[in-house]
């Protein structure tokens, strides 16, 4: 870095107000509400929406025995869109076995684990934002419910300690963007409020299907800090916190962002 | 772009060196190639012309004219002309001016078609001309051309 | 096979003018990217996709690196009589894919 952007950066830290705190319950806005009408109407159509590719890619998914048990998702649970309606609200949930929060990409892969005794999914993996996808789109149009188990108070109150913790060369913590000034735009972009009411998304930049911490990890690396690594802890108590920071707020996933 | 800032607390100047930080963060896959020139455009056009000359109107070019991500971009190119077996858009060609290469399209329509429109998503390297030209059924050429300006993502980050 | 999602109406009255909407996945890499060790990404997109209309071709499009990731394409027909819709995308290192649509025209 020039040491001309980095007196910039210097100055932005100095002057960024204090945090201003959490965001008023009736100015909360979803990703979606700062995006085109093009964009809009991409993620609107079903038939237009990239995201439904892996939907589809995830009914197949969700259908094929897999494992050393030779069993589906199915086998166990039935029709998707009975026993999947508004799971991936209530997600990140409390899982008793590791006494932690598992997000939904983890709760497939324990599933996978457990019962059908297959390996696991990669972070990432086209198979795992598939099936995500598939049991995200189950929950569309229901409010977000994560957090309420009493058993994530720790949990969450470490996911707000690192939302609102300065970290990387820029010293920049999640809220000073998407608490404090989210009606603001950053270059072209708008700084959105970081509801993650969509997950797994398709993001143009991407090209592709992502999930809430992949997002993440690309937020960490754009303020220069060191990402969490997929999965850890740390990145769970992160994503239990946004999306009780949510709560209430309607999921649109999969959804579709700039 | 200046009309898209609002400053943070800071001057102008100061949110646009941090901007750059965040553009020029990462090392990877913005390097970009040798463009496609004003004159790779022309020659690219005549590919598909000839000799004929191309006249302005009948084709309407519907590209958002502020883009959120230039890697995939809604156009929706139509034509002001009947579909009939006698006569009708035979097809429609699409160029830009500054991608490292100047053809993004060429459909070819059928008289049953009954709308000469297409819809697809492009990508844009850059702040460019795009340029649509529709051969009729009776030879003739028809173009439209727009500007489109393309934002740079805030954040972007490595390939997976 | 990769995943297509095609959009065309069950039903349609004979002579309408009826939309029919393809999204095919596919990377479309453009071949001018570069990794971070600065090798470039060979290209790999789709060339090529034809619609036909019992047999008979009634749309194709020519694509080229300029055309976004999972490639959608929407486009117009006359609905003349029942029958099924073929479409067929062709590209870089042998990919072929198809899909099908019925429609009744009444």
């Amino acid at each position: 870095m020039t040491p001309r952007a980095l007196l910039a950066v210097a100055l932005l830290g100095a002057a960024l107000p204090a945090l201003a705190g959490e965001i008023a319950t009736a100015d909360r806005r979803s990703g979606y509400d700062f995006m085109s009408p093009e964009t809009k109407a991409m993620q609107d159509d079903d038939t237009a929406n990239p995201a439904m590719l892996s939907v589809l890619d995830g009914e197949t998914l969700w259908t094929t025995k897999a494992g050393a048990a030779n069993k589906s998702c199915n086998d166990c649970h039935g029709a998707v869109d009975v026993s999947m309606k508004g799971v991936a609200a209530r997600y990140p949930a409390f899982n008793a076995a590791s006494a932690a929060p598992v997000d939904l990409g983890q709760r497939v892969n324990l599933c996978r684990g457990q019962h059908q005794e297959a390996e696991a999914f990669a972070p990432e993996s086209r198979e795992l934002l598939a099936l995500t996808a598939l049991i995200a789109r189950q929950s569309r149009g229901m409010p977000i419910t994560a957090g309420g188990d009493p058993r994530l108070t720790p949990f969450l109150a470490r996911g707000r300690e690192l939302f609102v913790q300065r970290q990387g060369q820029l010293n920049l913590a999640c809220a000073n963007c998407h608490d404090d000034n989210w009606d603001k735009h950053l270059a072209g972009s708008s700084i959105t409020q970081g509801q993650p009411t969509g997950y797994p998304i398709y993001r143009l930049e991407w090209q592709g299907m992502g999930s809430l911490q992949r997002r993440l990890r690309g937020c960490m690396t754009g303020v220069r800090a060191q990402a969490f690594d997929f999965d850890a802890p740390d990145m769970i108590a992160l994503e239990l916190y946004l999306m009780s920071r949510a709560r209430g707020m309607t999921i649109d996933a999969p959804a579709v962002r700039p | 772009m200046d009309s898209m800032f609002e400053p943070l607390h800071l001057s102008r100047r100061h949110l646009l060196q941090l901007a750059g930080t965040f553009a020029s963060a990462l090392p990877l896959i913005t390097v970009r190639p040798a463009r496609a020139t004003p004159a790779m455009l022309a020659s690219a056009i005549r590919n598909v012309v000839g000799e004929a000359h191309v006249q302005a109107g009948k084709v309407r070019l519907d590209i958002p004219p502020l883009v959120e991500n230039g890697n995939t971009v809604p156009m929706t190119v139509s034509v002001d002309h009947p579909m009939t077996p006698e006569s009708f858009v035979k097809s429609i060609h699409v160029f830009n001016e500054k991608n490292p290469q100047p053809n993004v399209a060429n459909f070819f329509l059928a008289p049953s078609a009954g709308r000469a429109q297409v819809t697809a998503r492009i990508r844009l390297a850059d702040t460019q001309k795009v340029v649509a030209i529709a051969k009729l059924s009776d030879g003739s050429f028809w173009s439209a051309t727009v500007d489109v300006i393309v934002t740079l993502a805030a954040c972007t980050e490595e390939m997976p | 096979m990769a995943a297509a999602l095609v959009n065309v109406p069950a039903k349609a009255r004979r002579g309408a003018v009826i939309e029919i909407k393809t999204l095919m996945s596919h990377v479309m890499e453009p071949g001018y990217r570069h990794t971070a060790a600065g090798e470039v990404v060979p290209r790999d997109i789709i060339t090529s996709f034809t619609c036909r209309f019992n047999g008979a071709e009634i749309f194709r499009a020519d694509l080229y690196p300029a055309i976004a990731a999972n490639p959608f394409l929407s486009f117009f027909t006359t609905a003349s009589e029942s029958g099924k819709f073929e479409f067929e995308w062709i590209g870089d290192n042998g990919f072929v894919a198809t899909a099908s649509a019925a429609i009744t025209v009444e």
